[in-house]
């Protein structure tokens, strides 16, 4: 008896839940033989309520409720608890990085049995970040991040320097600007974006987890990440490439100021440049990355997400329904690019990148077309159940490098004990 | 002025400092629009106020109006019961003699010494287990029971409430109720304000609390609202400037209920001294 009362209470809950935050003025509807589904959806996406109502006006049988989160490895820890406790919503957008912990955790529903129609919509990259290698799917691909250069044109023209094509070259046209004015970097080594590096490693061919049938192989101070770490270091101690995070107000004046004259970054840059150093706007242009040897063509992804079905779902069929629209439907693409400004994961989606970002109008008219270019080249890489240690592990580490001024390789080798600890403490079989 | 006096004085005034240099930080960035943020000097007002307020005021239908009701309903309804438990308990330890008072009153001050961050994830999974996460209650329930309020009230009825006075009262018939309206309750305003006070900011700034009970965004306070907008995830840049004007309109009601509610702690600190 006290079970059930439970159960309905439960149920009352979400309901109550499920009809209150929609925000609009809820229009008397004939009572319906059996009631809707209700869906909830975690996100942090702009505008996703609004996309959500687009859905709502077209399947009222299925009603999908957005309750937006913040964004972050918070967001990945707090759906983790919900889950724990059987509350979590029915849909959650995961970044690729958190979603092997979702999958750990049993908390994200494996749904290979109904995507085979959609997979050749994502590229082999993208889609081997949502099925970590194995025969399982765990979400749908809905953003991307592949990585390019950002650059100053007119301040490259000034200071007399090419693009650079390979990191060696990038190294030189450091060595050059610095020189030229002390006060002036080509760009910045930051020690809090994990994110960052962890694309630069997979441009190199990185591969920091692997799964061989039960166990996790664990590769992070692999011969490609030491390297690139290693690169980093070398500029740094040599004074000239500066230190300094991302996102900090001191980074974001010397974009403004010109003071930075590069960032390697990913698709989504026009928005943060476009904030945070307003005053560049219609100078800085983009090009491929530089690569590690001349010739070759490759690239990394930092950020991009998914959207993964909680396992506790009562409604799988109705919440798979919509991820697929969401994120494959041509019209719901085309929301996603407009409202929601994220760079789509479906190839499909390429069609609504028409006009450039009005940061690039200018300088970059072909914005989108050298973004696909360098987005078909981007190769990603397994991510472990435990990406927030090695994370932190890499905020410690290299905070201590650049502090000690020692070599950038023994951070790399922290972020691999530290990892390859935690998860032995956690019970993950490990290969050696 | 003698030395005496001066370094006191000159230890207030960095104090003074130290707290409200953060705040004019927040005045003045909040004048700021999004190109200014960053490149007009620290202390230099820009010339963004009003777009700030007006983007503010239009961000996702006027959502940031509804955490400040959230956040207004959960510290004033969470403070005030708060207030009403702690009094009540405080002037029956400080007042009345049974068994296992001292145990009780031990029990307090250790929860005094638990964190109360320590508490928020047990807590969310117990709510999640009686189907009360993601609602009102899942935050006002756990902040009612505070402690250091218990406590405070109960020293506080220990000095201001004389046995005598209650004595007279039992005499003259009164209930224990009765003595507790008409007697304790009375003497003991200037110590309920503050106890009111203190769990009013203790709530009005909780963050993790809430940001695990609560999934549904329109039940969000507005600490965790204003979260969601910085860290709007790896490819979003963050509203800088509806951040900083969001707590600069966050902290008024804060000011506004200190001015109004200083003139009972002067009683209370007066009472004090006096009686010291």
């Amino acid at each position: 008896m006290r079970t059930t009362r439970l159960a309905f209470a439960a149920l009352a809950v979400t309901l109550a839940a499920g009809c209150s935050s929609s925000g609009t003025v809820e229009e008397p509807q004939a009572v319906a033989p059996a009631g809707p589904v209700a869906l909830t959806y975690w996100t942090w996406a702009p505008n996703m309520d609004k996309i959500a109502e687009v859905w709502n006006q077209a399947n009222p049988d299925i009603k999908v409720t957005v309750s937006k989160q913040a964004g972050g490895d918070d967001a990945a820890a707090k759906f983790l608890t919900a889950a724990k406790a059987g509350n979590a919503p029915d849909l959650v957008q995961a970044e690729y990085q958190h979603l092997p912990s979702f999958v750990a955790a049993d908390a994200v529903a494996d749904l290979a049995a109904d995507t085979a129609a959609i997979k050749g919509e994502f590229s082999q990259g993208l889609w081997g970040l949502v099925t970590l290698g194995t025969d399982g799917v765990y979400a749908i691909p809905q953003d991307s991040g592949p990585m390019m250069l950002y650059y100053r044109k007119d301040l490259f023209e000034k200071y007399k320097i090419a693009v650079p094509r390979t990191w060696d070259e990038y190294a030189e046209a450091a060595r050059t600007v610095h020189k030229a004015d002390p006060k002036v970097y080509l760009g910045s080594f930051s020690s809090k974006d994990p994110g960052w590096f962890a694309g630069l490693a997979q441009q190199a061919g990185a591969q920091w987890w692997t799964i061989a049938g039960d166990a996790w192989k664990v590769g992070i101070n692999d011969a490609a990440t030491t390297k690139v770490a290693e690169f980093w270091g070398g500029l740094v101690a040599e004074g000239v490439i500066d230190d300094q995070p991302y996102f900090t107000p001191e980074w974001n004046k010397a974009l403004n100021e010109g003071t930075q004259l590069s960032w390697p970054s990913a698709v989504w840059g026009p928005g943060v440049l476009e904030s945070n150093a307003p005053d560049g706007k219609g100078k800085w242009a983009v090009a491929p990355l530089p690569q590690w040897s001349a010739g070759e063509n490759s690239s990394g992804f930092w950020g991009g997400s998914s959207t993964a079905i909680s396992s506790g779902t009562k409604n799988k069929a109705a919440a798979l329904k919509f991820a697929t629209w969401l994120n494959t439907d041509p019209a719901a693409l085309d929301l996603l690019v407009k409202e929601a400004f994220i760079y789509p994961a479906s190839g499909k989606g390429q069609a609504s990148l028409g006009e450039p970002p009005a940061y690039f109008a200018e300088s970059q008219p072909d914005f989108w077309t050298q973004a696909a270019a360098i987005g078909a080249t981007a190769r990603g890489f397994t991510f472990g159940p435990n990406v927030g240690v090695t994370y932190n592990a890499y905020k410690d580490g290299f905070d201590k490098a650049l502090q000690d001024k020692s070599a950038f390789g023994g951070a790399v080798t922290f972020m691999q004990e530290a990892t390859v600890a935690d998860m032995q403490k956690s019970g993950f079989t490990l290969e050696d | 002025m003698t030395p005496q006096r001066l370094i006191p004085t000159g230890i207030l005034l960095i104090g003074a400092l130290y707290c409200l240099l953060p705040v004019s930080w927040v005045l003045v960035s909040a004048t700021k629009s999004p190109g200014e943020l960053f490149t007009l000097g620290t202390f230099t007002p820009g010339t963004g106020l009003l777009d700030n307020l007006a983007e503010l005021n239009s961000y996702r239908n006027g959502v940031f109006w509804k955490w400040m009701a959230n956040t207004a309903f959960y510290a004033g309804g969470g403070a005030l019961l708060s207030t009403v438990v702690s009094a009540v308990a405080g002037f029956a330890l400080a007042k009345y003699r049974f068994r296992g008072r001292n145990l009780i009153f031990n029990v307090l001050i250790g929860g005094v010494l638990v964190p109360s961050v320590v508490l928020a994830v047990p807590q969310y999974l117990l709510f999640a287990k009686i189907g009360l996460a993601d609602t009102y209650w899942a935050v006002l329930l756990p902040q009612i029971l505070h402690p250091y309020g218990i406590y405070l009230a109960r020293i506080y009825a220990g000095a201001a409430v004389p046995d005598s006075l209650l004595e007279a009262g039992r005499i003259d018939g009164g209930s224990e109720w009765r003595l507790l309206g008409r007697v304790g309750v009375p003497l003991m305003v200037p110590g309920m304000v503050t106890i009111f006070l203190f769990q009013f900011v203790a709530i009005w700034n909780n963050f993790l609390l809430p940001f695990i009970m609560l999934g549904d965004d329109g039940k969000f306070p507005l600490t965790v609202g204003l979260y969601t907008l910085l860290a709007a995830g790896a490819n979003q840049p963050s509203l800088y400037n509806l951040i900083v004007t969001g707590a600069l309109l966050s902290i008024i009601p804060l000011i506004a209920l200190f001015l109004t509610m200083q003139r009972y702690w002067r009683t209370d600190l007066s009472g004090g001294a006096v009686k010291g």
